[in-house]
């Protein structure tokens, strides 16, 4: 293995969901014909990039934007319609559950509910112990014990509490939980889908700053997947911003926060409240919100851009490498139009 | 002047099995006409339950168990139910986080907002629909007239918020309580009702009660703020006067917890532990364990509102003087 | 803390101490579920054995009217059988099977609900259809049919010694589809939840994940039927035997009994009606009750605190 073989890589990844239905949801009476109409939800468009160990790469966008669906898909819960999914170089998009395992106990994922992503029938041992005993982790039913109340431990729980329920803790005692739970099997890479955004304020801080210990200390790579810009900035190396299924651009954080490209990234960054600013001039986005069913042609954010011209409305642009190291997709950055 | 609200020393208290506890304890504070609050603290704070026992929607086993609410002159703790219910969407309107609140998915928005207007004015039908129409264009959704004979899910969210909002003006209220109305909005969407709210109420003159978690939304909307812990509240002042000269440690290690403008290699100042839940208030000052510049008075008398500085910004805290 | 100290402190306790209606019902149910299965000894006679019974003893009245005798303490059906005893003995039966009947209704049910609701598409599709076409065919055509066609080819006395099982079944074969629904309905909601996914990304397969985490979540809606379709049961094993499509009068349970003495209710000997009728409307009015009390408990909305 080379030097700087990334950890994940993700090609060409195409995910859509057929949300048709039967023969008879499809069919229906319009203009005096029958007329059948597929509903396709287009969540992930030809996405690529790649991830080094040891980095932290942000995902963001609105809700509708793919980013979970990309998540779950490079995670394998859903297989790709079109493209690649490698870790370390391997394959991993189209093995069998079977051939799947060893890559399960390297990937491990973190939720967004802390109130859902927690079994309510399961004690938290139990739920902190399956993991451990499925992937044979260790020898004995002691040695699982010790395992468990040591990841504990590490994520600020009292393993006195291990056979209480879910309910009886705290959103934030929860989300520490669901962390012990990833880290069980000694994952190199994790994903966290929103992990910090249904908690309070002042819990945030503290679950960030868990992360960031853990990742110091077992050396792991995270794709974080949020809406939060403020979070963003401080715990990437780089970040990638989605809309409607496509990456708009990718650069790293200081890049992307001091001279964001995309005009999508100058709208979503004009558009977030900070403290102490009053009235700040938000880019206002023109035109309606889209969904992913219906997308529109060429480039997905032209409806709403006030740079778009007639060729962004036709071709779909492509992320291109700028000089700086930033990656965006727009012909009006392209062409110079844009600055 | 009299105030348009003045809310003095209300309590709330839930009747459970083992006894009744205290949610709110000595809560006050005053808004005027056109003046925009923000009601600022974590889940579990308290204060959406105050907001909602402004016009009385707390429903069992809460009831408002001291204190006074004076709107208009009128004290609402002491309303009969028929009273409170023609100030109630009448003079006092409330938006809350998710749309499908207020909304039926049952009925087009048109019969929705004439249903409203109808239940408080004395007018025609067609009437009712003309000045929905009106508040419509006011909140600026495009194409009006085709929103009033569409359905709650055939829009978006922003879109539905945005009607939410109309609904709440419809009958031109005084004041409007908003409690977490972006929370579940995109960020672009957020900026939008935002900006709506602020205009309107400045257009219209109505008072605003922003309830809310997000510090830097309050900031840019409010000029007042008012932050709460634990049932009380623990800082008040104008909104400039909070936000950049912060003086109790919560309020401090709130914003300093804020991630904007810190770079990886920090970690974030956190706050250790917990807000307490009701059952478990520590003596003294609520924040006491958690505080970092806590003394041993500090655990044994409740500390009250003082003005601090300036006479508009108050605390509660025993220990001003060892701030920086 | 453990179960015995949880379940103390539970809501669910709590509300029942406070409502007289369950306190009340619930132990009405577990004294005659506690009697039937007793009945060995707590009867006085035996009535299934035919060395004890007199054909002389026909028809005698309650033990406190004029004729009544004090060791038949609600009288005798039309064999000289003690009502007492027989009633008691036709409540084990009537018990066994409603809980047997539930019981496979429930392991059927949730079986199919759980795999339907899991696994999604064409399965789904195709077991629904089944359990719709099920529940469209009236139990008591299936009954009959199965009753005769049994009695056909077995001869009365085989059909006889396999009535128990043969209703179990009849009765347990017509409702499974409620289950079905129930469950399916849970899963539907479950399944979309995170800690589905945590088990995924855990590797867990599919077997595991619907058994050991989806099925514990789905048990509360099925429990709130589960009483409800007792009483069901017990009295569809009534409505068949007071037909004669059910237990035989030789090993009767109270809907035999109920059938046997109707002819003779007009002729005066009421009781052998009556008194079956009057335990056969108590147990399942308890049964009820309970179940509608438990079912306000078990709310989500309530519980969810």
């Amino acid at each position: 293995m080379e030097e700087n073989t990334p950890l994940l890589t993700i090609e060409n990844l195409v995910k859509h969901f057929d949300i048709s239905g039967g023969l008879l949801d499809q069919i229906s009476f319009e203009g005096r014909r029958f007329v059948r109409k597929r509903t396709v939800v287009k969540a992930v468009n030809n996405v690529s990039f790649e991830i080094q160990p040891g980095e932290t790469l942000s995902v963001v966008g609105e809700s509708g934007c793919g980013k979970s669906t990309l998540a779950r898909t490079v995670l394998g819960l859903y297989p790709p319609n079109e493209g690649k999914v490698l870790y370390q170089g391997a394959r991993i998009d189209d093995l069998s559950p079977q051939e799947m395992l060893p890559f399960r106990a390297k990937m491990q994922m973190i939720f967004q509910d802390p109130y859902a992503s927690l079994n309510p029938r399961m004690t938290v041992a139990r739920i902190l112990e399956e993991p451990v005993v499925f992937h044979r982790k260790v020898r004995t039913a002691a040695e699982v014990r010790d395992k468990v109340a040591q990841v504990m431990e590490q994520v600020g729980v009292d393993p006195k509490w291990s056979d209480r329920y879910p309910h009886e803790f705290s959103g934030g005692q929860r989300q520490r939980i669901s962390i012990a739970r990833a880290l069980t099997v000694d994952p190199d890479f994790i994903v966290a889908d929103e992990p910090v955004s249904a908690l309070d304020v002042s819990i945030q801080a503290q679950i960030l700053n868990l992360m960031m210990d853990a990742q110091e200390e077992f050396g792991l790579t995270y794709m974080f997947i949020t809406h939060d810009l403020s979070v963003v900035e401080h715990i990437s190396t780089r970040v990638a911003v989605m809309y409607l299924g496509t990456v708009c651009e990718l650069a790293p954080v200081d890049e992307l926060f001091d001279s964001p490209r995309h005009p999508y990234t100058k709208a979503l960054l004009s558009a977030i409240p900070r403290l102490g600013e009053t009235k700040p001039k938000h880019i206002k986005l023109k035109g309606e919100v889209v969904t992913p069913i219906n997308l529109p042609s060429g480039c997905v954010f032209h409806r709403r851009c006030h740079f778009a011209d007639d060729r962004c409305s036709r071709e779909i642009p492509l992320l291109r490498r700028l000089d700086s190291g930033a990656h965006v997709a727009c012909h009006g950055v392209e062409e110079g139009r844009i600055s | 002047m009299a105030h348009l609200l003045e809310v003095k020393d209300l309590e709330v208290n839930f009747a459970l099995r083992w006894g009744d506890l205290t949610a709110i304890d000595g809560v006050s504070f005053t808004l005027d006409k056109g003046e925009k609050l923000g009601l600022v603290g974590e889940s579990g704070a308290g204060k959406s339950v105050t907001g909602f026992s402004i016009i009385n929607l707390i429903s069992k086993p809460g009831y408002i168990s001291g204190g006074s609410i004076v709107f208009e002159g009128k004290d609402l703790s002491r309303l009969r139910r028929e009273e409170m219910r023609r100030i109630r969407g009448d003079r006092i309107s409330m938006i809350f986080q998710d749309p499908m609140m207020t909304l039926n998915p049952v009925f087009t928005i048109g019969t929705q907002m004439a249903e409203t207007v109808l239940a408080h004015r004395n007018v025609s039908k067609h009437d009712a629909l003309d000045l929905a129409l009106d508040k419509l264009e006011k909140v600026y959704i495009p194409s009006p007239e085709k929103r009033l004979t569409q359905y709650p899910h055939e829009m978006s969210g922003g879109m539905r918020q945005r009607i939410v909002v109309a609904i709440a003006l419809l009958t031109d209220p005084a004041l409007i309580i908003a409690d977490e109305p972006t929370t579940a909005l995109d960020v672009t969407i957020q900026a939008g009702i935002m900006d709506l709210l602020q205009e309107l109420c400045d257009a219209e003159n109505m008072g605003l009660i922003l309830i809310t978690h997000d510090l830097a939304v309050v900031s840019q909307v409010t000029e007042k703020i008012a932050v709460m812990y634990a049932g009380r509240i623990i800082e008040m002042g104008p909104t400039e006067e909070i936000v950049n000269r912060p003086r109790h440690p919560y309020t401090r290690g709130l914003i300093d917890s804020l991630p904007w403008g810190r770079k990886a290699a920090d970690r974030l100042t956190q706050i250790p532990g917990m807000m307490p839940t009701l059952t478990d208030i520590p003596p003294g000052c609520a924040f006491h364990p958690r505080c970092t510049v806590r003394e041993a008075h500090c655990l044994e008398k409740r500390p009250d509102l003082q003005p601090d500085r300036a006479r508009d910004h108050v605390v509660a805290c025993h220990n001003l003087g060892m701030l920086t | 803390m453990n179960t015995w100290q949880r379940f103390r402190d539970s809501y669910f306790f709590y509300s029942f101490k406070r409502d007289p209606v369950a306190i009340v019902s619930s132990a009405v149910f577990f004294f005659l579920v506690a009697i039937a299965f007793l009945a060995p000894v707590v009867a006085p006679f035996d009535p299934y054995d035919t060395a004890t019974i007199d054909i002389l003893d026909a028809e005698i009245p309650p033990s406190w009217m004029e004729g009544g005798e004090d060791r038949f303490w609600l009288g005798t059906d039309i064999q000289g059988r003690d009502l007492l005893s027989t009633m008691l003995y036709g409540l084990r039966t009537s018990v066994i099977i409603g809980l047997g009947a539930v019981i496979f209704q429930a392991v059927v049910g949730i079986l199919v609900g759980l795999t339907s609701g899991y696994l999604g598409g064409k399965i789904d599709s195709f077991l629904m259809r089944v359990a719709d076409i099920q529940f469209s065919i009236p139990y008591l055509i299936v009954a009959i049919i199965a009753s005769a066609i049994f009695q056909l080819a077995f001869g009365v006395g085989r059909f006889e010694e396999l009535a128990m099982p043969l209703l179990i079944l009849i009765i347990g074969m017509s409702e499974w589809p409620k289950y079905a629904r129930t469950v399916r309905a849970s899963v539907l909601g479950e399944r979309k939840k995170e800690y589905v996914e945590a088990a995924r990304v855990i590797g867990l397969n599919r077997r595991l994940i619907m058994f050991r985490h989806i099925l514990p979540n789905t048990m509360t809606p099925v429990l709130v039927i589960s009483t409800i379709q007792v009483a069901q049961a017990v009295m569809s094993e009534a409505a068949l035997s007071f037909l004669g499509l059910g237990m035989p009068i030789t090993k009767p349970s109270l809907g035999s009994l109920i059938n046997a003495g109707f002819e003779y209710v007009f002729s005066g000997s009421w009781w052998i009606t009556f008194f079956p009728g009057l335990l056969l409307v108590t147990f399942t009015l308890v049964i009820i009750l309970f179940g509608d009390w438990m079912r306000d408990v078990l709310n989500p909305k309530l519980y969810k605190g």
